[in-house]
Formats: structure tokens, sequence, C-alpha cells
């Protein structure tokens, strides 16, 4: 039995040796962003890479926020925010809820043909968006909202939809048939249904496709710059103008500032809806 | 309240027949019970009662009216699924006056409704409880109650029951017989339980393979089934099939059980299946015919005898408390007028 305890123990500081190397595999960088962030250009010049801050400095962050040059506007990245999260909330809701009505109809009214138009609709998840972009800039400067923020909604809605679909039919399927038929003998029609029966039960996939659509779309470089036009770029785009100025002194502190301040609400919503996440599946789980 | 008309009726799934041309007739406030093996099309024929399958021929009528097209909810009907089917946000209350709300029914009628079904089912306490937080049984008790307060002529039950265990199944079955009692309704009943079928039913309606085979009173189909598949559908234990040949004489029948039989139906060669229910079989010292205990089933109240003649296995329900055990020779005899007699090829009741 000691040795079997002892064996147990060696295996419990391996795994524990192992995750710490991980954790700090992943951690160093953040630590180095927020250490450089704090300090002030003189010390960064003095190339201890790991030190800490020999006092802590706010400067970069409001210099990052209201005053770093993008081109030749000097207003930070505050304007990229708010053009983010006017992009990122219809982007998130309306993809969200399209996604649910598509994959309660397939999954519980299953109209002729659905199968089919779901099949196709994964198989446009499969096509690479660089083979989309050109022909998508074509059809919306035709229609008119190419270069605006409707135009780089609708886009972002298009993307989404193979996948949202997929979630939620997924979803929808695995609940008890007898339920929606149950809602059909009471007499309720499909938005009925879908507003008072399937959409409270949705909590947990609601969350699971908030965190998917918020990141992604937080994250997006390449749709933002070829669809917003220069009115609504988005954080992503204008961090990318602020680090790559060429001109006058590479101002690191401030770039590292402005790149946490552009990741902070894909990191937020992580940490934040984690435990949402893990409530919402142990909710549904219990029967 | 209504009865049910069907007529010429078939449902296909795909090129799958499920239904092929049925024909039922459910009276006004009888309890209906359709009873077979699962995949019989029981629950089918259910479904398309309360509209929730397409039909692909015939026609459905309910209280007088053509339903074969309508939607669920204009057939005036209640149903009640195996797997009670509650919504799982809604609390009790919510859950039973969903479907007044939505065909817009005055609050307070709704409110009277909901109490009214709730005091007969023991709910009143719990209406303000979330499925999650009932037991199997109030669940199916909400069930029941939502299909109860919809006031509709004809309750459907796709087998309520089979997801209670044995006590509970055995309280709620009185409870629905007590149930159908106080209302009178039309009430159609799915499950392939015979106990269930046996207790609940005016009459029963045993299918099989999308074809029904019998329909009538519990004793009726007990007691005379219309062939083979019914006689050995219901009855634990199953009832006796003991081969037979008639004799050149036309009275004399050969096999494990030799004896004479006054119809005059089957022709000398025919080969027959008797049927012989375990509690039509009697342990006499003096019987016709001998046979060794193989097992005894002791049930509390009765013992079932399970006994060997040559190869022939036959179970007979003793109701003394007499002691046997493996390997006793007994005398037995049968009676012969509750004797089903079947013609073996076409296993109709002969």
């Amino acid at each position: 039995m000691a040795t079997r305890t002892a064996t147990a123990l060696w295996a419990r500081i391996g795994v524990y040796a192992f995750l710490l190397c991980a954790a700090a595999f992943f951690l160093l960088p953040l630590y180095v962003m927020l250490t450089t962030s704090f300090k002030t250009m003189d010390e960064i010049r003095l190339g201890q890479i790991f030190a800490l801050p020999s006092s802590i400095s706010f400067e970069a962050w409001r210099a990052a926020w209201s005053e770093a040059c993008t081109g030749v506007s000097c207003e930070g990245v505050r304007g990229g925010f708010w053009n983010s999260v006017a992009i990122t909330v219809p982007s998130v809701v309306l993809p969200i809820l399209l996604g649910a009505i598509n994959g309660y109809a397939l999954s519980w009214w299953k109209p002729k043909g659905g199968e089919w138009l779901f099949g196709v609709l994964m198989l446009g998840a499969f096509i690479p968006i660089q083979v989309m972009i050109y022909p998508l800039v074509k059809l919306e400067a035709a229609i008119g909202i190419y270069s605006s923020l409707p135009g780089i909604v609708v886009v972002h809605i298009v993307f989404a939809m193979p996948i949202m679909t997929l979630l939620f039919r997924n979803y929808y399927a695995g609940l008890p048939g007898e339920l929606f038929k149950a809602a059909r003998v009471d007499g309720g029609g499909f938005w009925r249904i879908f507003v008072q029966l399937v959409l409270p039960m949705s909590t947990p996939m609601l969350i699971v496709a908030a965190i998917m659509q918020i990141t992604g779309v937080w994250n997006d470089y390449i749709l933002g710059l070829t669809f917003a036009g220069r009115e609504n770029l988005p954080m992503t785009v204008q961090l990318n103008n602020v680090i790559n100025t060429t001109t006058g002194e590479r101002l690191y502190n401030l770039n590292m500032a402005a790149t946490i301040l552009t990741s902070a609400v894909p990191l937020l919503v992580y940490l934040i809806s984690g435990r949402w996440f893990v409530r919402g599946i142990a909710a549904g789980a219990v029967k | 309240m209504s009865g049910v008309n069907i007529q010429g009726l078939s449902i296909k799934f795909g090129t799958n027949e499920v239904i092929k041309g049925l024909d039922l007739q459910v009276h006004e406030g009888e309890f209906l019970v359709l009873l077979g093996p699962s995949g019989c099309g029981k629950s089918t024929l259910l479904h398309s009662i309360a509209g929730l399958i397409d039909v692909s021929g015939g026609s459905i009528h309910i209280g007088g009216q053509d339903m074969t097209e309508a939607e669920p909810s204009e057939r005036g009907v209640g149903m009640v699924f195996q797997s009670y089917a509650l919504y799982p946000t809604m609390t009790v209350e919510k859950n039973m006056s969903f479907g007044p709300r939505v065909a817009g029914v005055p609050k307070a009628e709704i409110a009277r409704r909901v109490e009214k079904a709730a005091n007969m089912l023991q709910l009143s306490a719990l209406l303000q409880r979330k499925p999650a937080q009932l037991s199997g049984g109030q669940r199916q008790r909400v069930a029941i109650g939502r299909a109860l307060v919809r006031e509709a002529g004809v309750f459907l039950f796709d087998e309520p029951l089979s997801n209670l265990d044995a006590k509970l199944r055995a309280e709620l079955r009185r409870e629905l017989k007590l149930l159908h009692q106080t209302l009178g309704n039309t009430m159609i009943y799915v499950t392939h339980d015979q106990v269930e079928a046996m207790t609940l039913a005016s009459r029963i309606v045993v299918m099989k393979g999308g074809v029904i085979q019998q329909i009538g009173t519990p004793a009726e189909v007990y007691e005379t089934p219309a062939n083979l598949f019914v006689a050995g559908f219901l009855g634990a234990p199953a009832i006796n099939l003991v081969p037979a040949t008639v004799g050149a004489d036309g009275v004399s029948l050969d096999g494990a059980l030799p004896l004479r039989l006054s119809a005059g139906r089957a022709k000398p060669g025919q080969p027959l299946v008797l049927g012989v229910r375990p509690e039509h079989l009697r342990l006499l010292s003096d019987g016709r015919w001998r046979a060794t205990v193989e097992l005894v089933e002791p049930m509390g109240n009765h013992q079932v005898v399970w006994m060997k003649r040559g190869e022939q296995v036959l179970s007979v329900i003793v109701h003394d408390g007499r002691r046997l055990a493996a390997g006793d020779e007994l005398g037995f005899d049968l009676d012969e007028a509750a004797l089903n007699v079947f013609d073996a090829a076409s296993e109709q009741r002969l």
C-alpha cells in the first residue's frame, strides 16, 4: 500500500508540474504585455523584458485609448472600439436568432427539402471565405450597402449561418419530440412554440453561440477591412494601423496597451461566461 | 363528448405502409384500448387521430365532423404522452393552461378549469412547481391534467404509464379508470401491457402489423381469441398451445393430449392447435392424462405449475396450497368447453 500511495503522489506531482509549465507557457506573453504597457519608454530601452516596471504608469494606456495615431488622425483606438461594438452587437444577435429559427424549423417542423437545404448550407461552410470576398463585394456594391455598417453585418450573418444552424439544429433535435407534439395538440403555431417553448429551453446553446459569435466577430480582421468602409473600421484594423505606423519611434508600451484593449472583450467574455457555460450545461443535464 | 369514426385509413412512411385500410368505430364515452406489440402501428394510429401524422388514404371523423386534414388543435382532442412531454420552463399551472391560453379562453374560465383538474388529480399544492421538481407520478398527473383542461371530447393516451414503476403504474391505472367513470369522455388508450388493457378497456382492439386482429370486450378477447396471435398475446402465463391432428373419424384428436371433440368443423387429417388457458387445466389424480412437474412458481395467492408431458410443456394455475415439487407425477384434465381450437395453417379460430 505504501508504494502505491507513493506512486500516486508522484503521478500527482507530475500532472501539476505539467499543468504549471503549460500555464506559464500561455501566461508569459500576457505577463510581458502587461508589464511593458506599464513601463515608460526609457525603462523599456533597458531591454529587460521580464523585469517588473519600476513604477506603474498609465500614460501608455491613456494614449492608446485616445491619442495614438492611425495614419493621419490621432484619436487612439477608442473609435475602433465603438465601431467594433456597433458591428458586433447586431452580428451576434441576428445570426443567433436566425440560426435558432433555422435549427428549430429544420429539426421540429421538418419542411420538405429541409435536409437538402441543410446539406447545401453545410457545404458552404467548407468553402474558404477568400473565394467569396470578391463576389460579395460586387454583390453588396450592386445593392448599395458596400462599405457600410449594414454591409459588414450582412457579411457576418451570412458567414455565421452554417455553424449557427448546425448548433441549434443538433441541440433541438436532442429535445424530446413529444414536447413538440404536445404543443401542437395544445394549438401552438410555428412562432408561439418557438418563442414560448423552444427559446426558453435554449439558454445553454444561446450562451455557447454567443461566445462563439462574439469572439469570432470581434477578432475578425479581413471582413471588417473589406466590407465595413473607412468610417466603420473595427478595432482590429485600427490596432494594426497603430502598430504598423512607420514614422517615428516604436512605442512598445502604447502598442502593448492597445493590443490588450483590443483583446479585452473576448477575454472578458471567456472569464464571465465560463461559469455560465458550465452552469447551463449542468442545468440541461439534470432533467 | 364525441365518438371517433375511422374508415379505410392507410398511413405510409416512405414506401412502408404502416397502417393498411383500417376501419374502426370508437363509440361515444367508451374506453377503447389499442393493444399490440411494439411496431404494430397502434401509436401511429393514435397519432393520426390526433393529427400529428399525415394520412395517405381514408378518413377520420371526430364527433361527426371530418377531421382528416384538420390541425391537431382543431380536433377537440387532449393527448397524454409516454414521456409526459411537460414544458420544462413552465410551472405546473402554466403547463396546464397553455392550451386554453393559446385558444384565447377568458382568464376566469382558465382558472376555473385548472382548479377543477388540479383538485381531481391532487395537484393543487404543486401548481407553482416546475416539472423538474416533481416525481414521475406527479408529472404524469400534470400531463393528464393538461389534457383535462382542454375539455376535449376525446382523450388520447400514448402508453402513459410505461415510464412509471410497477406500484405507481397500478395506482395511476386505478385513477384513470375512476376518471373515466367520473367524466364519461371517449378515451383511446395505447399500450403493449395486457394488464392495463384488460383492466381499463370497455373494448380492446388487438393489432399486429398495422392490421386489426380482433375487437371485443376484454372478456371476449381473452376467452374467445380470433386467432393464435391474439390467444398468445393475452394472458399470463401464456395460453398453452398443443398441436393436434384430426383423426380419420373426424372427432378424435391425436397429439400430446388425445381427446374426442364433438365439433365437426375440422376435416380428417387437418392439423390443429389447441389453446388451453392455464386456469382451465385441473390437477386431478384420476384425470385423463399424466405429466411430470418441472417447475413451481409460487405467486402468493396461487401457484403456477409447469409440467411436461412428453415434449409438451403445460402451465397450470393451482389455487389450493398443496405442496408440489419438481419430479412429482400428476394426473390432470381439462375443461373442454373452454378449449380454443385453431387451424394450424391459417392460425384462425375454428
